[in-house]
């Protein structure tokens, strides 16, 4: 998104009550034209009224949303130029598959047949036109998410909205409508915001991931970003695995900070805003980014003692126990490489962390 | 589940069905094929002659050659357009009134259907006589439509058809009410969002969508609103005057006192249900083209 470019969405000040019930608190964001955007969070993080309040099936408390720098709090939903894939699909079960996708089309005015046309090219893109006769309760699970796909994309939305679109697949054809959605997202060129409590779902389809909890923004950026440098405990905790790690800031200098773990081992982390020597903090160590050894590699080498070892397929977690409760994890590839460090439980072990792996979080 | 078990668990419902619905429908069949005693009751002799009483005319002496009698098909008729009547102007109030209800907090859905069934702790006699008493001339309802100026005279509604269908509307609202607020209250209103979403209007969404989805609610309470009706008396007897006979009262008159016609009540019976059964059959047809 280039800075001078209008947003699809832009979002300033947004906070939605119920009562005294804060569903939404003061969200800024802005999503750029053809940007598959996600929010992720826990579920009653706000990522769903915020969707919802974009959709127009809410109004917002305070602030301002506007599309295409047209502000669009006062539009009801039927005048906003959005649609939207529901969660659990909401197909209009006595009209055909046909006729839910045209429905979009002819509320818009367009002639019957045009919008016949025009949704039957969408089963098209979806691969649904020999099921177009059908009734939404005659398809199966995967068969209504491209209905419910195809429908909200007839009317050339100027940003689709998907609200958990996946949640009620299963897991091989959830993989498989990533990727369709994905494709489609690049072929269409409009503006996805999707909205997920997964977060693999959230790395891998995502141009940027907006983490949500608590009704607050609590990081934007891209995948990359949020997994490798989350900026506080909660994010690290919520994007794939990680070690939490308490430590104390002896020293910052030149954009470092200087950090000893409990037990004297010290690690050299980049410094983050806010938190000042002698302040005690948390450090984030991706198990990947973790490997073991037999002999101790220096003086950031922590020592400890496998308590087991957890095969996932794909990987190895190590689990070592290094004293004063604390366990750290280390995953290591199932390959030739990855196996030849293993160690077998009870044996003694040294955990180093890769240079540069060790994450400082700030406190909020 | 073995032979005996299953067997003994049904039979509370087999009793139920025999002793209650096919027992006085079969009662009501032989008797409609039976002879006529003078002073009420039925003489044990095969009989067509209440079918031929009822459909053909053969003359004050009976030896005319037959014509159609259109007494009492027009009584019929009139049955059924007064029950249709009804049935529109409590469908016309019970919509809007199941779909306040259903639309409501949850906690709060209860206590409203509750108050939709408080009158009918009243006996429908006292409350047709009560409708009678708010219709007439120097009733409430003329009171205020004068005081209101919105008529010069009192508008003379008692022993009219109108009397008739406000009384079976108001006999039968409730059953009305309560399938349309189930199938409401079932209705997934993401569907609504969805068509707000898809540019549908409310009222487009009204039409399109919510009416749709809750039609066999609507089905059920025209059907539970217009089978009784057709079949009532006491709306038409009490708040029709002479004029206005329905089927029903045809039918109560014949088993009453010395002056009735057993069998012929029973044919009369008959007729009406055979005539109910075609109608829900024919809606039982069309629901199943629909689906298939």
């Amino acid at each position: 998104m280039s800075e001078e470019a209008i947003p699809a969405v832009d979002i300033r000040g947004v906070a939605k009550r119920y009562g005294d019930v804060a569903a939404l608190e003061r969200v800024s964001l802005s999503i750029g034209d053809n940007e598959f955007f996600t929010l992720l969070g826990p579920s009653g993080c706000g990522k769903t009224t915020l969707l919802r309040l974009i959709a127009g099936f809410e109004d917002v408390t305070e602030g301002a949303i506007s599309l295409f720098g047209e502000d669009i709090r006062d539009l009801p939903p039927h005048r906003r130029p959005v649609n939207t894939v529901f969660q659990d699909y909401a197909l209009f079960p006595h009209m055909s598959v046909i006729e839910n996708a045209a429905f979009g089309l002819e509320m818009l005015g367009r002639s019957r047949k045009e919008a016949r046309d025009r949704a039957g090219e969408m089963l098209e893109m979806v691969r649904l036109s020999e099921l177009a006769e059908r009734r939404p309760s005659q398809l199966s699970g995967g068969q209504r998410q491209r209905v419910a796909l195809a429908r909200a994309l007839a009317p050339s939305p100027r940003v689709l909205l998907l609200d958990e679109p996946l949640s009620a697949l299963d897991l091989k054809l959830r993989k498989a409508m990533q990727i369709e959605l994905k494709h489609l997202q690049r072929e269409t060129g409009i503006a996805f915001v999707f909205v997920t409590h997964d977060q693999e779902e959230a790395l891998t389809m995502s141009d940027r991931i907006a983490v949500m909890s608590d009704g607050a923004l609590q990081q934007l950026g891209d995948a990359r970003e949020i997994y490798e440098r989350p900026r506080n405990r909660f994010v690290a905790d919520f994007i794939g695995d990680t070690n939490l790690l308490q430590v104390s800031v002896e020293e910052v200098s030149g954009g470092r900070a200087l950090c000893r773990l409990e037990g004297g081992v010290p690690l050299d982390c980049e410094a983050v805003e806010g938190i000042s020597p002698g302040a005690s903090a948390w450090v984030s160590l991706r198990p990947e980014r973790i490997c073991l050894s037999a002999d101790a590699a220096g003086p950031q080498s922590l020592r400890g003692t496998v308590r087991e070892n957890i095969f996932t397929g794909t990987d190895v977690v190590t689990s070592v126990d290094v004293g004063g409760g604390r366990d750290v994890a280390a995953r290591a590839s199932n390959s030739a490489r990855g196996s030849a460090r293993l160690f077998a439980p009870g044996e003694e072990v040294f955990v180093n962390a890769e240079e540069g792996a060790a994450r400082l979080l700030s406190e909020s | 589940m073995r032979g005996w078990t299953r067997i003994w668990l049904l039979s509370p419902a087999w009793l139920t069905l025999a002793a209650l619905s096919l027992a006085p429908v079969t009662i009501m069949l032989v008797y409609s094929f039976l002879t006529k005693e003078f002073r009420g009751g039925v003489a044990w002799e095969f009989s067509l002659a209440a079918y031929d009483q009822f459909f053909l005319d053969r003359g004050l002496f009976g030896d005319d050659p037959p014509e159609i009698e259109w007494t009492y098909i027009l009584i019929f008729w009139r049955s059924a357009w007064q029950a249709g009547a009804a049935t529109l102007l409590s469908l016309a109030v019970g919509l809007p009134t199941a779909y306040f209800i259903a639309t409501r907090p949850r906690r709060e859905r209860a206590a409203w259907v509750f108050l939709i069934t408080i009158p009918y702790w009243v006996n429908l006699l006292i409350r047709t006589v009560s409708m009678k008493f708010l219709l007439r001339d120097q009733g409430p309802l003329n009171d205020f439509l004068l005081g209101m100026g919105a008529v010069s005279e009192p508008l003379s509604i008692v022993n009219t058809n109108l009397a008739v269908q406000l009384g079976l509307f108001y006999s039968y609202l409730p059953f009305m009410v309560l399938p349309i607020y189930a199938a409401v209250e079932r209705y997934d209103f993401s569907l609504s969002e969805a068509a707000a979403d898809l540019y549908a209007t409310r009222w487009v969404t009204l039409r399109r969508i919510v009416l749709p989805a809750v039609r066999p609610g609507i089905v059920a309470g025209c059907i539970l609103v217009f089978v009784p009706s057709l079949g009532s008396f006491l709306a038409p007897d009490l708040l029709g005057g002479a004029k206005n006979f329905m089927i029903g009262s045809l039918i109560e008159e014949q088993f009453k006192g010395n002056a009735g016609n057993w069998p012929f009540g029973a044919a009369a019976s008959m007729i009406l249900l055979t005539a109910v059964l075609l109608i829900l059959l024919a809606l039982a047809r069309q629901r199943g083209r629909e689906e298939s």
